[in-house]
């Protein structure tokens, strides 16, 4: 994990949340999965994981989560949320090798591969691991349910978490090619 | 003489991504007790020069120094970002950017609460500090309950409140409307004092004049090329070759052929000599008998009675009627919350209003989806990046006509012909990332005219743009406009109004005050002390020179200025 | 959608005067005290004492109604599920079986069942009142110095209070970003293939992505200019000191885990309460 956590690193987890907690609430695309919705807050949060690090993209998750259920329930869930978190959590580790090449405007197949990678083992850990377990520990609640919701929940949030996080990762190293030697077409 | 507090000597600063040093070779004194103004275009290194004095550079944004820079005492490469940031306080030109608490008191406390300063003695600083900017009774208040320029005062506040020796205001006039940035100037004006320098980075030059200062330094391609007092800056006339406007006052002195020296006083109209001159400006003005204009065409859009309230309770457009004709390029004009962005959603059908209705050709929209709108309503956003979403031009140009089902051979036809009208058509396989915000606005400007809207909104189309880039974008629109687009800008910039559109709808608090011609708007002193918006000084210049119908001097001023303007290329 | 801040009433009640940090620490004692428990009459004495607090600190329905409504909404589908996914769960649990009536199939509704369900339903019903009670009477900047005197680093408590300060304003750039591309032709319609759909609203969330990177540049420049960062702690201005009334808040909360607990140990031996034997 980070050990310097810059000021501008700071600011982003602080802003990534928010994003987060927008979407989150807000923005619902209907899934094929009957009665359930792409969460598309967490394209955002791997997208942080994989510029800012674990940590960040670890918080913008945990606690966009958190204060969305707060807000709509009144309590957090707390399986789900510590759940979202460390999935973002985990996506971060591919940071290391992405980070630095999106700062410099690449993000090439190399780090596709990593950054999907991490996004598949992050939700797998995350939501066919610790959602179901927590809920069990923390709240009793029946095994076959938990493990059939952390299923879709994967699936779904993988899904997401690549597609979106993907798409914003290769915009985002595009903003970065500064001018280069262009020619004007004719 | 004073002690001087910021010392360059052959300073040169080169940022670790850039090919080419931002600054060259410069050597500049600032005392303790000066009040100086930094003037220059965008990519001068005036910024760079700024951030170089706070420390930001090379602490947060890495580079290289040459030369030497002493703030304070402390040679800069030495010290610390801590350190440069304690003895210079800067307020960053976006205030809701600066504006990091949840509270006021909390802002302007930032600081203290970083310096670990217990909370009895932080309350007692904090009140103390906000009553200096005239905040005292806002000390509870959000950042989204406060108006721009309360806001700017809070950032004042945070930085005054560590007691720096150097003040440094990074273009504090760019968000603010005209009425609001003269106070803030007068602000800046009266917390200045023997103890401290205060330098203020803006191209605003005549807003900042408003308000005297002892010294304007000019830069340009990253090196000062002039260091001397106001009037012997604008008398020397170098400033319209560095892509920095002079007072309107003195381009219309210009005009008129009379030569002005350091000892006209020309720094402000208030010292500015007339009386020597005021016979030969009146004669210039009857020499150029002001033409009858182009008639108006066909009525096009019609508002009618539009009502919207946010919370059932403050009426944000109160009974806005108004007709759009065929072929105009108009301004809303009015300060910040006035409704002017909310009219502009209006129209585009982002919201509903309770009341009223918008007719295109005696056709009411509100049948059609937002996207069904857009090809008779389009907008155009302030920022480009709130609307670029693709990587290269040609894709985002293209991007309304292909989700629309456009056939491809047909989507590159038109794709290729806005670009042309644009003047991009030559960047057409660029990444955007490579453009220069004048040119990447084009193309978010080009991303909507290929949907062929009937009118086109532009939301502060000029915000934050030095005067090469405004003139640059406001060259382009014109050009369109001369094409039969239909053009409406909404904007606090009165150069803008004044210069480009020939009518204006004037907004205050969500209802339509006025509805005339732009420059009888900046002739009517009560109108624009209402409206927050300020009179043209080119008015102010008329009246002081004793010339009996100061509204047609101003006429006349635009149609030669728009003449010269026509012939530079 | 027009969001102003994070919607705390400024009243004076006693639960309004509590600081920050005994409410946050409260409501952590309170939500362990339910999580650890099975026992339907200490969670009725939980949500009794819930609903009292809200009766205090004046918080009127009419502000919480749409809260509930996504509430009973939430926790009726998970009541649905819980059933349709086991129905065998309480007889399990409880290890006796009195059924009532059966839908045929392996779905027969007994009475374990029915106690399980309606047991943990008001398990998560009582906490909810906490929620909001925290939510509606803390002020959030408050709220970001208490977390830090319970020991979590002032850089994240700083990020928080960024959250709470910025998200009314990227709510406001998603949606005039969000009304610009609808403008442009891109809608989330239902008949778009999945993919499809993630791409459009990919289009939506560059532009907010890029907008906010370039608000991240500027507010990490506004803080560094105004030292942050520049020791190991922080003071905060908007701290409340503790007084009386907020250790014996604390005190009571403790009591109440304590016996939540002690009836899990020593009485019920378990998470359960079970009244069938």
């Amino acid at each position: 994990m980070k050990t310097n956590f810059s000021t501008r690193t700071i600011v982003a987890t602080g802003l990534g949340a928010a994003v987060f907690l927008v979407l989150f609430m807000y923005v619902k695309v209907p899934s094929p999965v009957p009665e359930t919705n792409l969460q598309i807050a967490y394209g955002i949060s791997s997208f942080f994981a994989a510029v800012f690090g674990p940590l960040a993209g670890f918080l913008v998750a945990f606690v966009g989560h958190a204060l969305s259920d707060f807000i709509s329930y009144g309590s957090p869930w707390w399986s789900w949320v510590v759940a979202s978190g460390i999935s973002a959590l985990i996506t971060g580790f591919c940071s290391k090798k992405v980070a630095p090449a999106v700062e410099e405007g690449v993000f090439g197949k190399s780090e596709l591969i990593s950054f999907i990678l991490w996004v598949v083992i992050g939700n797998a850990a995350a939501w066919i691991v610790a959602a179901p377990v927590l809920d069990i520990v923390m709240y009793k609640e029946p095994v076959q349910l938990v493990f059939a919701q952390g299923g879709v929940a994967f699936v779904l949030d993988a899904i997401v978490s690549c597609v979106i996080g993907g798409i914003l990762l290769k915009a985002y190293a595009s903003t970065k090619t500064g001018r280069g030697t262009l020619s004007k077409d004719n | 003489m004073k002690e001087p507090v910021i010392v360059f000597d052959h300073f040169g600063f080169q940022y670790f991504e850039q090919s080419e040093p931002t600054l060259h070779d410069i050597n500049l004194v600032i005392h303790k007790g000066e009040k100086v103004l930094i003037a220059g275009p965008s990519g001068s290194g005036k910024s760079t020069l700024g951030s170089c004095i706070n420390g930001l550079n090379p602490f947060a944004h890495k580079g290289t120094i040459t030369g030497s820079l002493k703030v304070g005492g402390m040679e800069t490469k030495d010290a610390s970002l801590f350190k440069l940031s304690a003895v210079t306080g800067t307020v960053l030109q976006d205030s809701d950017g600066q504006f990091i608490g949840l509270s006021t008191g909390e802002d302007i406390a930032f600081a203290l609460e970083n310096d670990l300063i217990p909370q009895p003695e932080m309350k007692e600083r904090v009140s103390k500090i906000a009553g200096l900017v005239g905040m005292s009774n806002f000390i509870a208040q959000n950042p989204h309950e406060l108006s721009g320029g309360q806001k700017q005062r809070v950032s004042l506040a945070g930085v005054m409140v560590e007691d720096a020796e150097v003040l440094l205001f990074d273009e504090p006039l760019a968000n603010l409307d005209p009425k609001t940035g003269r106070t803030a100037i007068e602000l800046i004006d009266e917390i200045a004092d023997e103890n401290r320098a205060v330098i203020i980075i803006e191209h605003r030059l005549e807003d900042v004049l408003h308000r005297p200062v002892d010294r304007i330094i000019v830069m340009n391609d990253g090196r000062i090329i002039a260091d001397d007092t106001p009037d012997r800056i604008l008398a020397s006339g170098i400033l319209p070759g560095c892509g920095i406007r002079e007072p309107l006052y003195l381009t219309a002195v210009r005009y008129a052929g009379i030569p002005v020296t350091e000892e006209d006083r020309p720094a402000s109209l208030e010292t500015f000599r007339t009386d020597l001159f005021r016979s030969r400006l009146q004669s210039w003005y009857e020499e150029h008998p002001v033409r009858k204009e182009k008639p108006a065409g066909r009525d096009m859009l019609e508002i009618r009675d539009i009502s919207f309230s946010y919370d059932g309770k403050r009426q944000v457009l109160d009974q806005i009627s108004t007709v759009i004709r065929e072929g105009e390029m108009m301004s809303i004009v009015g300060r910040n919350g006035a409704g002017k962005t909310t009219l502009a959603s209006v129209l585009c059908g982002f919201i509903k209003p309770d009341k009223g209705s918008v007719l295109m050709y005696g056709e009411d929209l509100s049948k059609y989806s937002i996207s069904e709108r857009a090809g008779y309503i389009g907008i155009v956003m302030q920022n480009p990046n709130q609307m670029i979403s693709k990587t290269m031009i040609f894709d985002e140009v293209a991007l309304g006509l292909r989700i629309r089902g456009v056939p491809e051979n047909e989507v590159t036809e038109r794709v290729h012909d806005v670009l042309r009208v644009c003047g991009l058509y030559q960047f057409r396989s660029w990444p955007i990332s490579a453009l220069s915000f004048g040119q990447k606005k084009r193309v978010t400007i080009a991303s909507i005219l290929v949907l062929n809207p009937k009118i086109l909104i532009l939301d502060e189309p000029t915000a934050g743009q030095d005067y090469r880039h405004y003139s640059e974008i406001m060259e382009f629109l014109k050009k369109l406009n001369e094409n039969g687009q239909t053009i409406i800008l909404i904007t606090h910039d009165m150069h803008l109004m004044l210069e480009y559109t020939e009518r204006a709808l004037v907004m205050s608090e969500g209802k339509l005050v006025t509805d005339q011609k732009a420059y009888q708007v900046l002739c009517d002193r009560e109108l624009t002390e209402r409206t927050n918006l300020r009179e043209t000084s080119l008015f102010d210049l008329a009246e002081k020179c004793g010339i009996s119908d100061p509204e047609g001097f101003v006429e006349c001023f635009i149609q030669y200025d728009r003449e010269v303007r026509g012939n530079e290329d | 959608m027009k969001i102003k801040t994070f919607s705390y009433d400024q009243l004076d009640t006693f639960v309004h005067r509590l600081s920050g940090l005994s409410k946050l620490i409260c409501f952590l004692l309170l939500t362990t005290a339910i999580m650890v428990t099975y026992d339907i009459r200490i969670i009725a004495g939980i949500m009794v004492l819930s609903f009292t607090i809200m009766k205090i600190s004046k918080i009127p329905l009419s502000r919480i109604r749409l809260m509930l409504v996504y509430v009973f909404i939430f926790l009726a589908f998970n009541f649905v599920l819980t059933y349709l996914f086991a129905p065998e769960y309480g007889v399990e649990i409880y290890g006796t079986r009195h059924e009532i009536f059966s839908f045929g199939g392996r779905y027969t509704v007994t009475l374990e069942q029915l106690f399980y369900q309606v047991t943990k339903f008001s398990k998560y019903l009582s906490v909810i009142p906490l929620g909001i009670i925290f939510i509606l009477t803390t002020n959030p900047s408050e709220f970001a110095s208490s977390l830090n005197r319970i020991g979590i680093s002032y850089k994240i408590c700083t990020s928080l209070a960024l959250t709470l300060r910025y998200f009314p304003d990227v709510a406001d750039d998603y949606n005039q970003i969000a009304l610009a591309q609808q403008a442009r032709g891109i809608e989330m319609s239902a008949k778009a293939s999945v993919m499809q759909r993630l791409k459009r609203m990919a289009s939506i969330l560059i532009p907010l992505i890029m907008t906010t990177m370039e608000r991240i540049e500027t507010i990490a420049n506004a803080m560094d200019l105004r030292g942050f960062g520049k020791h190991k702690k922080r003071t905060w201005y908007a701290a409340k000191p503790l007084n009386r009334s907020d250790y014996l808040s604390i005190l009571v909360c403790v009591v109440i885990l304590g016996v939540s607990l002690f009836v899990r140990f020593r009485i019920n031996h378990g998470i359960y309460w079970n009244p069938f034997i």
